[in-house]
């Protein structure tokens, strides 16, 4: 049997640059920066008061007809994914059962669906009503809320925020019965994601998989949450798309956002069957765990970044100087910048400071789960375009950084692109794109 | 990607589980034998009033007494705990060196992968519903924000909010036995260690690593959680009789029992096993993933999606429907799970169906929710090691719609050569693993 190849024959993305992909990279190319003022809540009494937030958007508009009920049972990340995995299915000519009933043109149990997602919080304004009905002397009661304030709860509150439904949803919407999983890495969810998604293709599980990653960050837990590890930088309230500088020397913390990103993965030959054009073919993959003290941040050398990315040049059968491109996961966290860098320069030797690297973050925030799925959208289209945008921020590198970080919108061919990353925990995750029509 | 032709036969070296029952591999099966009950009036605490105030505890355990490096782990929630100590028998039992910078075990670090379907840890409470009651305005219906950052963020520990995300345990396994190589955790809610370890066994078989730490870890016994199933009227309510109320496909079943545990278990290349002259307990040779794609809260009424993974299994495993021995039932105790299990093995298993023995461990020792079928699995490898079928307690009024052989309140013996274990998990999505005797 003739070896298997991956490809990506669409990108959907709902991020805070825009609700599609070609929004967003449009932005992206234009130097925008999608940070703001938080609006989800009001900030003023947070250390940090900014986020990366999507474009209002209503969801109903994304389902069809008879789904709309079921958006009730939709959390924002769930919402997200629901909005880029539209994108991605449309842009990629797949017509499922939610495109048109009648001119389906997948096999649905043939295709599969392979969506990370974050640890999901709930919507502390729904909460808030039952808890109130759960106090004594003022003091939260849990035996008044086992007996009524649950009952304040609509009955199917728990399903909004389990993290496989954000899958679950979309196999109904688009009926995909194949292959269905759900990681849930932190900020590598994305990039796993992916990998499995094009693991499960190789192995003859699908043909077609709908992978990615939707997360939505701007609550105010998981914005504290952040918070107190220590990640957020509470330093440019005042100038909210000057606040995230990855790799910059005035960089002193992230930004945490919201977004979905959703790529349609292809077996080589089923693409060429029905005429898509790929965007860039999986070349390699590579993964590995950091192993540090402090849980939170990458470890010092960044030993797990070099595995992961010396396992995918290898896995692609290529040297680092065929490189043209690097997404890093360049979060503003200076001693994760710092990590993720030395990981870059084990792995890539002198190609380290020659290849242009754009760190996505200074301009769509820290979105979690998705993070790792939109450097993935982002570089395909880098490469179908020929075209990198211009990273924000970064207007003089922090010291030991020897990176070249792209500071201006560059036309240049790209053959092979690298997106790579960690997370809290540890996992580290690198992908090698190639473009096609290399 | 480079996908080798050649595969690699997948088999177990090592398992380890604290679950409800026990807190090693043998007591577990001592206790499937014994027909014991895992489960009793919930004490971790205090749900009195709720619709269901029981619950299948482990109890009487601490994971410091597993690890040598308690700074390492002494913040970790509580199904990261255990699957700490799972891990550390699993390791044990396959001759794989823990906490040390030199380990001679022959297994190269970068291949060695850790595969978890694993779940978050519960919410600080405390600050959680504290920082709710103080700032909630009940004249405007809405939140104050300042008045709720003023007293969450005081409160909040940063560890004990970073221990809670669902990546922690395999994190924490990390660090413990200096993994390398692809670590991944996944939540695909009731289903996700079932589906980790068949996830697992791929990396295996196509020569992504060498070896795997797989299963799943999870605690949902927490005010939220027991909040979220009781809302949906998932968890049975029998609270006169916790003992006998996991009654999986009896008339009166009437929901499951919120568990918690981790099961382990190391799986590997025959090579590798061979190389390193570990002693293999059985062989993973089928796995199969499918989506329901019907509805968020229901099985699909035909049991499509379940059908579908066990077939997609037996096609993986290249056998047929004729030549599983056992089942080994996601049977939760819930009206809807066990009759639409029943439809799926019928429609699956044709005209063998009611030949097949199928039994439901959780009748015993409850949901373990995302450990559950990790915890289903050891239980299919020593059912196999023992040729005995453990039994579906409590099943002394069976449902006259369910009729197959559920092994119904006593073990069989019964010669075992390839078993199969289901899990279906809330939103559809469902996966089956086929273990059989390891034959060279």
């Amino acid at each position: 049997m003739e070896q298997k190849r991956v490809v990506i024959t669409a990108a959907g993305a709902a991020t805070p640059l825009g609700l599609t992909m070609e929004q967003t990279w449009e932005q992206l190319c234009e130097g925008a920066s999608g940070i703001d003022k938080i609006k989800a809540f009001e900030p003023s009494g947070f250390p940090c008061q900014l986020a990366g937030e999507v474009p209002d958007f209503k969801v109903r508009k994304y389902v069809p007809k008879k789904y709309r009920k079921a958006t009730k049972l939709m959390c924002r990340d769930i919402e997200l994914a629901v909005v880029a995995t539209d994108d991605a299915i449309r842009t990629a000519g797949l017509v499922t059962k939610a495109i048109d009933g009648d001119n389906i043109n997948i096999d649905p149990r043939r295709t599969g669906i392979n969506i990370g997602a974050g640890l999901i919080s709930c919507d502390l304004e729904e909460i808030a009503p039952a808890v109130s009905r759960s106090l004594t002397d003022g003091k939260f009661d849990i035996k008044k809320w086992g007996k009524e304030g649950i009952q304040y709860l609509t009955p199917l509150w728990l399903l909004k925020y389990l993290p496989n439904m954000l899958a679950c949803h979309i196999g109904i919407i688009h009926d995909i019965q194949g292959v269905s999983n759900t990681i849930t890495c932190g900020e590598m969810s994305g990039l796993l994601s992916v990998i499995e998604a094009a693991e499960t293709i190789l192995r003859d599980f699908c043909d077609i998989s709908v992978a990615g990653a939707a997360e939505a960050k701007v609550n105010p837990i998981v914005m504290s949450r952040q918070c107190i590890l220590e990640r957020t930088t509470k330093d440019y309230n005042d100038t909210p798309d000057k606040a995230c500088r990855p790799f910059d020397k005035n960089a002193t913390g992230s930004v945490f956002g919201e977004a979905g990103a959703i790529l349609i993965l292809e077996d080589f030959e089923n693409a060429r069957k029905r005429d898509a054009a790929p965007l860039a073919e999986i070349a390699g993959v590579g993964q590995s765990a950091s192993i540090n003290k402090e849980y939170q941040h990458l470890e010092p050398d960044g030993k797990a970044i070099a595995i992961a990315v010396k396992k995918a040049l290898a896995d692609a059968s290529i040297e680092p100087d065929k490189l043209d491109l690097i997404i890093p996961h360049g979060t503003g966290i200076p001693a994760d910048d710092m990590a993720e860098t030395r990981g870059l320069n084990t792995s890539l030797g002198e190609s380290a400071e020659r290849i242009p690297v754009f760190p996505s973050k200074s301009m769509l925030s820290t979105t979690g789960a998705a993070s790792g799925a939109i450097d993935l959208a982002i570089a395909a289209k880098a490469i179908l375009e020929g075209k990198i945008p211009a990273a924000r921020n970064c207007d003089e590198k922090a010291e030991g950084c020897n990176l070249n970080i792209n500071r201006e919108l560059k036309e240049t061919k790209i053959n092979y692109a690298l997106c790579c990353g960690y997370t809290y925990g540890g996992q580290t995750a690198a992908i090698v794109l190639k473009n096609i029509n290399g | 990607m480079i996908h080798p032709k050649s595969k690699h036969r997948v088999v177990i070296t090592g398992m380890g589980i604290i679950c409800p029952l026990a807190h090693d591999i043998e007591n577990f099966w001592n206790a499937l034998m014994e027909g014991k009950s895992g489960i009793d009036k919930t004490t971790i605490f205090d749900a009195s009033t709720f619709p269901s105030t029981f619950s299948a505890e482990v109890k009487d355990f601490d994971h410091l007494k597993y690890t040598s490096q308690p700074e390492q782990h002494n913040g970790c929630n509580r199904g990261t705990g255990f699957s700490i100590a799972a891990t550390a028998q699993a390791c044990k039992q396959a001759g794989i060196d823990i906490e040390t910078e030199n380990p001679t075990d022959n297994i190269d670090r970068e291949r060695l992968g850790i595969y978890l379907g694993a779940g978050e840890g519960s919410t600080d409470n405390d600050m959680f519903f504290t920082s709710l009651a103080e700032s909630w305005d009940n004249e405007k219906r809405e939140i104050n924000w300042d008045k709720w950052a003023n007293t969450a963020l005081p409160m909040m520990d940063a560890m004990r909010e970073l221990e809670q995300e669902p990546n922690m345990p395999v994190s924490h396994i990390a660090a413990m036995t200096g993994a390398r190589g692809i670590v991944r955790s996944c939540l695909t809610a009731c289903a996700a260690s079932t589906q980790a370890t068949g996830e697992a066994s791929m990396l295996v078989r196509n020569g992504d690593a060498d070896v795997v730490i797989t299963g799943g870890a999870h605690s949902m016994i927490h005010q939220l959680g027991l909040t979220g199933f009781n809302r949906l009227t998932a968890l049975s309510t029998k609270n006169d009789s916790p003992q006998t109320a996991s009654r999986p496909f009896s008339a009166s079943r009437d929901g499951f029992i919120l568990g918690e545990g981790s099961a382990i278990l190391i799986i590997e290349s025959l090579e590798s096993a061979k190389k390193r002259g570990a002693k293999i307990l059985a062989e993973i040779s089928g796995y199969g993933s499918s989506s329901d794609a019907f509805r968020v809260t229901d099985m699909h009424e035909e049991g499509r999606g379940a059908v579908q993974a066990i077939n997609a299994a037996l096609v993986d495993a290249g056998i047929t429907y004729k030549d599983i021995d056992y089942i080994n039932a996601h049977g939760t105790s819930t009206a809807e799970n066990d009759s639409i299990e029943t439809l799926a093995i019928k429609k699956a298993f044709k005209e063998r169906a009611r030949q097949i023995p199928v039994s439901s461990i959780k009748s015993m020792m409850g949901h373990l929710i995302g450990a559950t079928g990790a915890a289903e699995l050891i239980s299919c490898v020593l059912a196999l090691r023992e040729n005995t079928i453990p039994p579906t307690m409590n099943l002394d009024d069976p449902d006259p719609e369910l009729d197959l052989d559920y092994v119904p309140n006593k073990p069989r013996k019964v010669q075992l050569n390839t078993v199969l274990n289901e899990s279906f998990g809330f939103g559809g999505q469902n996966n089956v693993v086929i273990v059989k005797r390891f034959r060279e």
